[in-house]
């Protein structure tokens, strides 16, 4: 930190400061340039798949991409999207799945901390190592050999399939658990101990209602992570009437596969619940995300 | 996170009265206290023996299967397999074809590196920016929350023939008629391109937060001695992010290695799309080579092992450590 005052001074009688100012504009104006073209380029693939979404089939094929629809309260491609892509059944199936796999999560990952964090038996570190070596070994590469086991159980095409891979493997939400048990001081576990409280009640009244902020993090974390996950259900579930959000509008555009109107509205009605989400849980999407990375 | 300890150290005392009242209300008279010393011994097992049982057999069975599995000619169907020895291995780092995609994984090695310039740009233009920061923030950040099938799908209309890009590329005056997912060159770095419009804003995110979590003091006395905007990111922000930055680099690399979803859903991995995953999958569950498969994802599996393990002896990290 002490280098930079020093390194300023050395520097600095040696600049012209009218050309430094000239060049100081023109880096300022480059700067609100890229502030500008940045937010454009986000933007502009996702606006002109709604502007599309609201045309006719005409339109679609007569006009530019960029041309703008003709009648905005066209929803007509809104309505085959959701009847012919099945999108009922998709988002029942992904809100059954979200419901158990975040559930168990949920309950997994605070014992899981819980049992590390406040008990000290052997093992301790081996149980700890396990869960560690774990977090390196990337989900995708496995799956030729879970798949085996996923069938070997008889769990091939359920819905059971995706919770149970969803739950057991999540070693980022113990990590996030882990940060916040180690936050709540042990001597409250003590005193109710002292009062006659076991474990489990322990864990039920006093360490369990302390994570609601972890609970949170997690919710949120998983459920996007779970609603926009197309490896697993696309893999596990092939039948029809068992596809999720991803897989649903994955093969919507099978047999829709010129009518982009169609494909363009499946799009945005899947983006349209992320959008809310993202709307109203902005800084704890921001924090959860942040700390699911860094672990 | 600092905020929501702060939450939870707040609740811990509303809650202890409360508590307090349940747990004397459950309190048996009479001692057990062998049986006591037992179940106290049990206790912890018990807590993780559901996460435990869902570790291995989710992620080491599978992990020692494929080990297995990677030694034979399994279809995955039939009940009987051969022992091949190193067959599979050979094949992978022997045929041609097989070999070819890892060389589709450096296009999204050069993506990531834009990726994480141009975060590192704008995460550092924000934190000396006040006004829209948040507004910016979130614009940047949506790409990242967003379904990768639609993503896809989006993707696929902006390439398309007459589609966005076409369209927005004649408002310059340049009419191509360039078929974007065309030809392989031109369809990896459109592919690439996709994936650096959607994680660009997780990493600025992480920077930003990294950035601004350096206390403004430190700045001021910079700029109190007259220290450029240049210099105050060399001496202050860059030593900073350091920790950010090199976990950034690290997931880059294993996630340029591990692409599946954006060109398995645009282009199905033709005109030599095709990566290391796709491939992998493909073989597992197209051509039942369930033998080969394996072999080539223990390949992946040991290379970005190898890459975690490089990163954790170069940036010792104390983060990283569970304990």
């Amino acid at each position: 930190m002490t280098t930079a005052p020093q390194t300023a001074s050395r520097t600095r009688p040696g600049s012209d400061p009218r050309r430094a100012r000239w060049r100081g504009r023109l880096g300022q104006t480059l700067v609100y340039l890229s502030l500008v073209v940045a937010p454009l380029v986000v933007l502009l693939p996702l606006a002109v798949v709604f502007l599309t979404s609201l045309k006719t089939s005409e339109e679609v094929t007569d006009r530019g991409a960029l041309s703008l629809p003709r009648d905005w309260l066209n929803f007509s491609n809104y309505a085959t999207a959701f009847s012919d892509g099945h999108m009922l059944t998709a988002f029942g199936n992904t809100a059954f799945i979200l419901l158990f796999s975040i559930t168990g999560t949920v309950i997994i990952g605070s014992m899981t901390a819980y049992a590390i964090d406040r008990f000290h038996f052997r093992a301790r570190k081996l149980v700890m190592g396990l869960f560690l070596v774990a977090t390196l070994v990337p989900g995708v590469t496995t799956q030729v050999a879970t798949f085996q086991v996923v069938n070997s159980f008889g769990l091939f095409d359920t819905r059971w399939a995706p919770i149970l891979l969803y739950m057991g493997t999540d070693i980022v939400s113990i990590y996030i658990f882990l940060q916040f048990v180690r936050g709540i001081p042990v001597s409250l576990d003590e005193a109710a101990r002292l009062d006659g409280a076991n474990s489990f009640t322990i864990y039920r009244k006093i360490i369990f209602p302390l994570l609601r902020p972890a609970v949170a993090t997690v919710v949120i974390i998983k459920g996007i992570t779970t609603y926009n996950d197309f490896y697993i259900p696309f893999l596990y579930m092939p039948s029809q009437e068992l596809g999720t959000i991803s897989t649903a509008l994955f093969r919507f555009k099978g047999p829709f596969g010129a009518h982009w109107e169609n494909i363009s509205a499946g799009a945005v009605l899947v983006i349209l619940p992320t959008l809310i989400a993202f709307l109203f849980l902005q800084r704890y999407i921001y924090n959860g995300f942040a700390s699911g990375a860094t672990k | 996170m600092t905020e929501t300890t702060e939450v939870a150290s707040v609740k811990t005392h509303r809650a202890t009265p409360s508590l307090r009242r349940t747990a004397r209300s459950g309190r048996s008279p009479g001692g057990h206290r062998t049986r006591g010393r037992l179940l106290r011994r049990a206790t912890p097992w018990l807590f993780l023996l559901a996460p435990l049982v869902l570790l291995v057999t989710f992620t080491y069975v599978p992990v020692g299967n494929m080990i297995y599995y990677s030694f034979t000619d399994w279809d995955g169907i039939s009940p009987d397999r051969n022992f091949t020895g190193a067959d599979n291995y050979v094949q992978i780092f022997t045929r041609p074809e097989l070999f070819r995609v890892f060389f589709v994984s450096f296009y999204y090695l050069a993506a990531s590196v834009a990726q994480i310039a141009i975060a590192l740009y704008f995460a550092t233009v924000l934190s000396f920016n006040l006004r829209y920061r948040n507004l910016f923030k979130g614009l940047l950040f949506f790409p990242y929350l967003i379904n990768g099938v639609a993503i896809g799908f989006v993707f696929l209309y902006f390439f398309q023939d007459g589609g966005t890009l076409d369209s927005v590329l004649s408002w310059f005056g340049s009419d191509t008629d360039h078929a974007w997912l065309g030809d392989p060159t031109s369809a990896n770095t459109s592919l690439a391109g996709v994936s650096v419009w959607r994680f660009t804003g997780l990493n600025f995110v992480l920077f930003l937060g990294a950035i601004q979590s350096i206390p403004g003091e430190l700045y001021e006395a910079a700029q109190l001695d007259g220290a450029t905007r240049w210099q105050q990111f060399r001496h202050i922000i860059a030593p900073g992010i350091k920790p950010v930055l090199s976990l950034s680099i690290i997931l880059a690399i294993s996630g340029s290695l591990a692409v599946f979803e954006i060109p398995y859903i645009m282009t199905g991995g033709a005109t030599g799309t095709s990566t290391f995953v796709i491939q992998t999958v493909k073989l597992a569950f197209q051509f039942n080579k369930t033998g080969l498969a394996s072999a080539a994802a223990v390949v992946l599996l040991l290379i970005i092992l190898l890459i975690t393990w490089i990163q954790r002896r170069l940036v010792p990290d104390e983060k990283v450590d569970l304990v």
